[in-house]
């Protein structure tokens, strides 16, 4: 009874590789994953199976045309044979998926959802700047360093010219 | 102690020693040309030795030589094994990678064989284009 599950679950190719009597206990029952597996890949180009297991009734008849010269083949019959053997082609499976676009804009989206938080923000929870930012404020702040005359050589009051009280052009 | 040089051909489709040792004597190509075509012009050839094969072969650093390719697409032909042999030219046109010049000339070279079994270029056949 084990083994008629067995077959039921594996089909018809995995039988020849599945089944393995143990000394009288039966038959063990075969994972999914320790049978060979197709893939497409471009540095194993001939994967351990076909990639339709079940033919058809014109599939079969078609790998009995194949036996034959490959000459008489159609051009729809090669592909068919082709695409009986193989799921994607070199070329469908080397193509691009497009998926950096989606991450892109995903990138772009949250970026500026964070600019919406960041305004949001300023509004309605920092408190107000200290006084030490307003502009008169500021004004006796510049008048102050260059009294003191900072970095009177090359920096700030360097481009202060005390003759005619501008800065220097 | 051999120079392993030799391994970086670009510019040619010769095949080179899959193998560097310090000791022992190098493979030549055509040493190793030789042996693969000896390999798929078995003539009882099975499905299984033939994949081992091609994907053994492809998994090196060059292009097959068109000699040893057309020993591998006459044992498709003995296995009746139309689809291994259009992907086989695929491959070879995926293994050139940047160099496209190599494929055109590997098709060239086995006109011949591909028009006396049969074998219809990716090309021909659309599946070239995703």
């Amino acid at each position: 009874m084990l083994a008629t599950r067995v077959f039921r679950l594996v089909g018809n190719r995995a039988l020849s590789t599945s089944i393995c009597l143990r000394g009288g206990h039966g038959v063990a029952k075969v994972e999914d994953y320790t049978l060979p597996a197709y893939f497409d890949r471009r540095e194993s180009p001939l994967p351990d199976i076909k990639f339709v297991e079940q033919l058809s009734p014109e599939q079969k008849s078609l790998k009995e045309k194949e036996k034959g010269t490959w000459a008489v083949l159609s051009k729809e019959e090669k592909i068919a044979l082709y695409r009986i053997s193989f799921k994607e082609s070199f070329a469908e499976m080397n193509k691009g998926t497009g998926e950096w676009k989606s991450v892109v804009a995903g990138i772009f989206f949250f970026i500026g959802f964070t600019g919406l938080v960041v305004l949001w923000q300023r509004k309605y929870v920092y408190g107000d700047v200290p006084h030490t930012f307003d502009p008169e404020y500021k004004q006796k702040e510049v008048q102050r360093m260059l009294d003191m005359r900072i970095n009177p050589v090359e920096g700030f009051s360097a481009k202060w010219d005390y003759e005619n009280n501008a800065w220097k052009k | 102690m051999l120079s392993s040089d030799c391994l970086w051909s670009f510019s040619s489709t010769a095949s080179v020693a899959a193998r560097s040792y310090s000791h022992g004597k190098q493979e030549t190509d055509e040493e190793f040309d030789a042996r693969w075509v000896t390999y798929f012009s078995k003539p009882d050839i099975d499905a299984w030795e033939l994949r081992k094969g091609m994907n053994t072969l492809i998994g090196y650093d060059l292009v097959p030589e068109p000699k040893i390719l057309e020993a591998a697409l006459r044992a498709c032909r003995r296995l009746n094994d139309l689809a291994s042999a259009i992907r086989i030219l695929e491959a070879v046109k995926d293994k050139s990678g940047p160099h496209k010049e190599i494929y055109p000339y590997v098709l060239q070279e086995l006109q011949p064989t591909l028009n006396e079994l049969g074998i219809p270029t990716p090309e021909e056949l659309g599946i070239d284009k995703a």
